[in-house]
């Protein structure tokens, strides 16, 4: 555990652990979260820190109502989630404007463009103008910092949640950031006031004029804080930008005049006019959606701005000369190498097991999603987090007697899976879900969950049984079985798609995360082998094909699973004498 | 922007004055997942912080580490904006893979050194290939101004396991990277 007592001292923080450090700086009490890149490691930060109550919670909706009522009831407290992660949220947040704090709130969201670990590359700054709350957002891990602990102080003295955006580039990226020491802030009473925090119509049409009130209120701090900075230049060109944008406008165009904007909601509207009138052109330069631009526009002033395609993906610095030509983006495709299953990864076996059954799989987020990717592609559609059964049943109105299944791992199951999995028992759906059990959220990185029976701070609670809620759920027959087994999985397979009920298979094996044992590697006789392919379609990063189609086993991979033996047709591949 | 030849490199180290100098350093790590690409890069930008430089570094995590591509971008100077180096103007090309090394090969800049060339030089091989990651750090260490101590600090502050193994592969990589700076073993 860390406590820092000196101001001098220069820490290399990301972004996240930036957006910690100054949390726990301004007095935080309470911090809720359920991990998601880019956001992670903002909470397996915080649970370093002495003196903050940190959680792994279910779902996002579940993590901002306790920290958002941490903050009701009097200390300063913070969630954190990714961009879709908030989608999750949106009922408590868009209500929760209306409230307004007692301590301090600051929900943190990571936005990914580029799309480096998601699903879909939606711009949150569009949810500070629909709840009416203002967004903050820093440029570099330094900002992060300081940034956050100025949105503590905004909650307090506006009375209201305050949004903190980054994105990956900022929240992954790394700088010397100048830590200092934790402020002693009092936890403030509370008492009881209905009108307050009581959302029922006649309170909540109080609140949404007292909200508006605040907006304008709040409009006149964005004019006034240096979260929203001009750096004189060249009277020539001026630049309007936010977050990382900002950085890359620095390093093409070090003589501009910028504003850089930081408290990015509400807009300084007299700000931007009185900028724009110092400068010969104004250039909007801004990731993801064209918000700044349509802002600006909106206020008469002309402006260049980025052509459409920029819309798409991560901005680079190399964009930054071509959006001020107003050239178009070219799309090269991604020459990247695909990520793939980890050697002996237990959801390999599993999946095996599914494409020899040709059945169509509804499946949804997590390190199961690579299934997807050729060859396996052995899964169908991905969607959010806990869609797998729901999707499933849908699938199974239209499709009767379809072969199709419904994979999930054991992480995205406690997040919202059994919610659909009782919907299912209720409304008499029959069908096959397998939870993908390796005891880990891994595709972040290995984070414990209700299941796991360990907190964030690797303390013991009491474990969820997976296997006895789905029992609770009404479920017909819960199957626990090793997918190592995957001879006995698959006759479990055929026999519960050819049955009548409700059936859930839990394939329990740890995540290679945490087993790293290994057995000895398969033996291989090139004689024999018949380049049919049969081993290369498990996609096993251990098997490497050479020019002639033979097999060349990478011993440095390879964990001697023996999958690749068993599917050999042709003997070539035989386990150790 | 000034470009810098490897020659130009060892005169900035022999400079160094314990203080940054005026040019911003751009190292570009790669490789795929598992090679120690990440802590190569942190290790590279921890000792150029102690050493006086403001550091920038970025990387994406997540699903790219599934065996995936992984790259790092490791910039220092007195004063970094972008944590992101801008194609065609890296000093360095650090890459633990020779497919990967080259498919980025457009970050090099004009007098850059890739790295990629000697994965394959008999003569440049790590004693140990599980370290391969430290030696190749230790040969970056030779072309770069950040003094000796600051590596050392900031191997000791980053590995956590097999630090002996490390600092020897690390030191071995030190001694063939100046062989080949100091030019008196190539070109």
């Amino acid at each position: 555990m860390e406590n820092v007592k000196t101001t001098a001292e220069q820490k290399l923080l990301s972004g996240d652990e930036a957006v910690a450090r100054g949390a726990w700086e301004a007095g935080l009490r309470v911090a809720c979260a359920y991990p998601g890149t880019p956001s992670t490691e903002i909470l397996e930060t915080i649970a370093g820190f002495d003196g903050v109550d940190a959680q792994w919670s279910v779902n996002e909706k579940v993590a901002f109502e306790v920290a958002f009522g941490s903050a009701i009831a009097g200390g300063r407290s913070l969630y954190a989630s990714k961009h879709v992660g908030l989608n999750v949220a949106m009922d408590p947040l868009m209500t929760a404007s209306y409230t307004g704090v007692n301590a301090g709130f600051v929900a943190v969201v990571c936005d990914d463009p580029g799309l480096a670990s998601s699903q879909n590359e939606q711009d949150t700054r569009w949810v500070a103008p629909y709840s009416k709350l203002p967004m903050i957002e820093p440029a570099s891990p330094s900002e992060a910092l300081a940034f956050v602990k100025e949105s503590f102080t905004v909650s307090e003295r506006f009375d209201t949640p305050v949004l903190f955006r980054m994105t990956t580039r900022v929240a992954h990226s790394k700088e010397n950031v100048s830590v200092g020491i934790r402020q002693d802030v009092a936890l403030r009473p509370f008492s009881p006031d209905i009108p307050k925090y009581v959302m029922v119509p006649r309170n909540a049409y109080q609140k949404h004029i007292r909200v508006e009130k605040r907006l304008v209120a709040l409009a006149a701090l964005s004019e006034k804080t240096p979260l929203n900075r001009i750096e004189k230049g060249s009277a020539k060109l001026g630049f309007i930008t936010s977050g990382i944008a900002y950085q890359y406008i620095r390093e093409s165009y070090p003589d501009a005049s910028v504003l850089k904007l930081g408290f990015i909601y509400p807009f300084c509207d007299k700000k931007i006019a009185s900028f724009a009138k110092s400068v010969r052109e104004v250039v909007v330069v801004e990731e993801l959606d064209p918000i700044i631009e349509e802002h600006v526009r909106m206020l008469g002033i002309k402006i260049r701005a980025k052509h459409p395609t920029f819309r798409i993906g991560e901005l680079l610095p190399e964009h930054i000369p071509l959006i001020c030509k107003g050239a178009g983006k070219k799309e090269l495709p991604s020459t990247a190498r695909k990520p793939v299953l980890c050697p002996g990864c237990p959801h390999r076996f599993v999946f095996t097991v599914l494409k020899r059954n040709r059945v169509v799989v509804t499946g949804d987020i997590g390190c199961y999603t690579l299934a997807a990717t050729s060859p396996l592609s052995t899964l169908h559609t991905c969607l959010c987090m806990g869609s797998s059964i729901t999707i499933h049943e849908g699938f199974r109105r239209i499709l009767h007697d379809g072969k199709i299944v419904g994979v999930l791992g054991d992480s995205t199951f406690v997040h919202s899976g059994i919610t659909g999995l009782i919907n299912a028992v209720y409304n008499r759906v029959k069908g096959l879900i397998v939870i993908l059990d390796n005891s880990t959220t891994a595709m972040t990185g290995g984070q414990n969950h209700p299941a796991t029976g360990k907190t964030i701070r690797d303390e013991p609670t009491r474990q969820l049984s997976i296997e006895s809620i789905c029992e609770a759920c009404g479920v017909d027959h819960v199957d626990v079985i090793d997918p190592k087994e995957h001879k006995k999985l698959d006759a479990l397979v055929k026999e519960r798609l050819s049955g009548d009920g409700l059936s859930v298979i839990i394939a329990r094996m740890p995540c290679r995360l945490f087993d790293r044992s290994k057995s000895q590697m398969p033996e291989y006789d090139s004689v024999k082998c018949k380049t049919c392919g049969l081993c290369f379609a498990l996609d096993c990063p251990a098997l490497v094909k050479t020019e002639d189609g033979h097999v060349d086993i990478q011993k440095s991979l390879c964990t001697g699973c023996y999958l690749c033996v068993d599917s050999c047709a042709a003997g070539a591949l035989r386990r150790p004498q | 922007m000034i470009r810098r030849t490897k020659k130009d490199a060892m005169k900035m180290k022999s400079k160094w004055t314990g203080g940054p100098d005026d040019r911003t350093w751009n190292v570009f790590f790669c490789g795929t997942g598992g090679q120690g690409v990440l802590t190569a890069a942190e290790i590279c930008a921890v000792a150029a912080m102690h050493a006086g430089y403001h550091v920038k570094k970025s990387e994406v995590h997540g699903m790219a580490q599934r065996g995936g591509s992984v790259e790092s971008h490791v910039r220092f100077g007195k004063k970094v904006y972008s944590p992101l180096i801008k194609r065609g103007s890296a000093d360095f090309i650090v890459s633990f893979h020779e497919g990967e090394g080259n498919r980025l090969a457009s970050y090099l800049g004009k007098g850059g050194t890739s790295f990629v060339p000697f994965l394959r030089e008999p003569g440049l091989q790590p004693r140990d290939k599980r370290f391969a990651n430290t030696f190749y750090l230790g040969m970056l260490s030779a072309f770069l101004p950040v003094p000796e101590k600051f590596w050392n600090s900031a191997l000791a502050g980053q590995l956590k396991r097999a630090l002996a193994e490390n600092q020897e592969a690390f030191a071995d990589g030190r001694k063939a990277g100046f062989a080949r700076a100091g030019g008196g073993a190539g070109e």
